[in-house]
């Protein structure tokens, strides 16, 4: 499988901290890959370099070949990579439907024309509630969702970036055991339906071993071990920096 | 584009048909305080545009109400050109130079943004004054009174009057079909989390930029109005006193739907009259006490409690994302957070 995204070489400080110490890993086309490691192990920061939120000290981000870093975050959802937010990051005062149309923005046709496609994009933004379940509460505000919903109203609005790379981080915290079991099919069908590749932080050992084809753990901001599952699990290294403590 | 619903169009055909015939059932004078009001509700819109769905606050909206009043006033009084190419120029203008502002904005987040405006409706009446020769200084400027257009069987205060809610109306419906779909969500996207906002492809320098350059015109717009009716001008015109009873007319008629400019405007325009008469000696008591009654009992405003009301009158549930998609108040901060 070719590389979609290419992490080289990253390195990023905040002051005395170094949040990634030079961490190279790939992201294979196609695949779901797990993001692992323990707590302030630079999983975030991972994904807000990528997605521009911070600027690295140095390294490379490559996406299909283009350097990322030379983008501005704005640019970021047009070269068709979506995320969540750990602490999820919905527009409150906005309904449902209008928190995924955001996810539209970067396909609506420049100028007037704009007008013309909203009915198309609402269309398609219903599709995708519908398909997570939350078409019957389309026209509700985001603030006072119970959570679980929240997260998966997150989940939409990337989806209707149409990603190629989505970018997930920690979908499964602060859902219930039955929530979890259902997320990690919803994963593995939305990456088939939307044929995207995801990049997923998650502590759930159980769902990422579960789902992912390829885990990269990451400790104290550098990359620890890069493998299948099975090979990760039985890492001394993982084990006793992360999976031991558990 | 998405079809405005039938409840809309109704309350709309409602409002104009209240604006066409009010000039034959209320007494003169009241005529000539509903010309103010439809400047006020100009202004006002612009502030729910900006601070409402945009969530940038400005204090200073009076300063460019006070540059479109004196383009008016000044291309009139010096050049003798008439109203109705002044008043396009001073939304231009106001425009422009809310363009500029808007890009220092940028830099400001919530109160520092305040007080920056307000710095610039403080500044306006001394600008005003210290540029005499083409301002007319401490006098300010007179203007000639509107006439009605031969053969128009309307007084000049009633043409005047059907003007000035036409321009308003004109300006309302712009402003509706720019905030819906596209535009409008990236306003209050960018209101409600600047960070997944930007993470979605939404350029905040130039929707921010763009909705005070908006918000702008229609405040040069609404101090063309302001002037027009007065025929007259000065420094005190537009005090900085004005920039607060704009934000306060906002607030007071529901800073969440357009339906709180109308209201706002016929707050900002009577509730000073009515204050006078409760208590001649502080007319700002009674409007702070009005403040303070419709936060603590209508955070969204007179708006937004009147349609709780019919909600309740209807006993149906209110449905929240339909009337009001915008917060009772502004969140404070829309400035980069250190992180996510
Ligand atoms: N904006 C910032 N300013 C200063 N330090 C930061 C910033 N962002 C992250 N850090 C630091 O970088 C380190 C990595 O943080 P990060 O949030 O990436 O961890 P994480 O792997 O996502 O952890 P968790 O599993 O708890 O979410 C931490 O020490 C954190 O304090
Ligand atoms: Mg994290």
């Amino acid at each position: 499988m070719p590389a979609l995204l290419t992490v080289r070489n990253l390195t990023i400080r905040f002051g005395g901290i170094t949040a990634l110490n030079d961490v190279s890993f790939d992201v294979a086309e196609g695949h779901i890959t797990g993001l692992i490691g323990p707590n302030g192990a630079g999983k975030t920061t991972c994904f807000n370099c990528i997605t521009r939120l911070y600027q690295p000290t140095s390294g490379e981000v490559l996406f299909k070949g283009e350097d990322l870093l030379r983008c501005v975050p704005q640019q970021i959802a047009g070269k068709r990579i979506a995320r969540t937010f750990q602490n999820v990051a919905l527009f409150d005062h906005m309904s449902v439907l209008e928190n995924a149309l955001v996810g539209y923005h970067t396909r609506f046709p420049g100028g007037l024309a704009a007008w013309g496609a909203e009915t198309a994009a609402t269309r398609e933004a219903m599709d995708v509630l519908d398909r997570l379940g939350l078409a019957g509460i389309a026209n509700r505000p985001a603030h006072g969702l119970p959570f679980g919903l929240r997260k998966n109203v997150e989940l939409a609005r990337a989806l209707m970036v149409r990603p190629e790379l989505l970018l997930l981080d920690e979908p499964a915290a602060g859902l219930s055991h039955d929530e979890v079991s259902a997320l990690g099919d919803t994963i593995k069908r939305i990456a088939r339906d939307f044929s995207t590749t995801v990049l997923m932080v998650e502590h759930h050992m159980a769902l990422v071993m579960r789902i992912s084809d390829h885990i990269v753990v990451l400790a104290s901001g550098k990359t620890l071990a890069d493998g299948p599952p099975d090979a990760v699990r039985a890492n001394p290294a993982v084990i006793e920096a992360y999976l031991g403590a558990v | 584009m998405p079809r405005p619903n039938a409840g809309l169009l109704t309350r709309v055909a409602i409002a104009v048909a209240v604006i066409a015939l009010l000039p034959w059932v209320v007494p003169s004078f009241l005529v000539f305080d509903l010309i103010y009001v439809a400047s006020y509700a100009i202004a006002i819109l612009g502030l729910i545009i900006l601070t409402g769905m945009n969530g940038q606050i400005s204090l200073g909206h009076g300063a460019f109400m006070a540059l479109g009043g004196y383009v008016v006033a000044v291309l009139a009084h010096s050049a003798g050109w008439p109203y109705w190419i002044g008043v396009p120029l001073a939304a231009i203008a106001s425009g422009v130079a809310g363009l500029l502002i808007g890009l220092v904005a940028l830099r400001l987040a919530g109160v520092y943004l305040a007080l920056a405006t307000f710095s610039l409706a403080v500044a306006t009446p001394s600008f005003l004054k210290h540029y005499k020769s083409i301002t007319g200084g401490f006098d300010g400027m007179s203007l000639q009174p509107v006439q009605a257009p031969a053969g128009v069987p309307l007084s000049g205060q009633q043409w005047l009057y059907y003007v000035a809610w036409a321009v308003a109306g004109v300006v309302f419906l712009l402003s509706a079909l720019l905030v819906r779909g596209q535009f409008g969500r990236a306003l209050r996207a960018l209101r409600d989390n600047p960070i997944a906002a930007v993470s979605f492809g939404v350029n905040p320098y130039f929707y921010k930029t763009a909705a005070f350059g908006w918000s702008a015109v229609l405040a040069g717009i609404a101090g063309g109005f302001y002037a027009i009716p007065t025929a007259y001008v000065s420094p005190d015109t537009f005090t900085s006193a004005l920039s607060i009873t704009l934000l306060i007319g906002a607030v007071l008629g529901g800073i969440s739907t357009f339906w709180g400019a109308l209201v706002g405007g016929i707050v900002v325009e009577f509730l000073p009259l009515v204050a006078q008469q409760i208590n001649a000696a502080a007319p700002s008591v009674v409007y702070g006490v009005a403040l303070i009654l419709v936060m603590m009992f209508l955070p969204d405003g007179i708006v937004g409690g009147l349609l709780r009301l019919t909600y309740r009158f209807r006993r149906a549930p209110p449905q929240p994302a339909l009337e009001s998609s915008t917060p009772s108040a502004a969140p404070v901060t829309v400035g980069p957070q250190s992180r996510e």
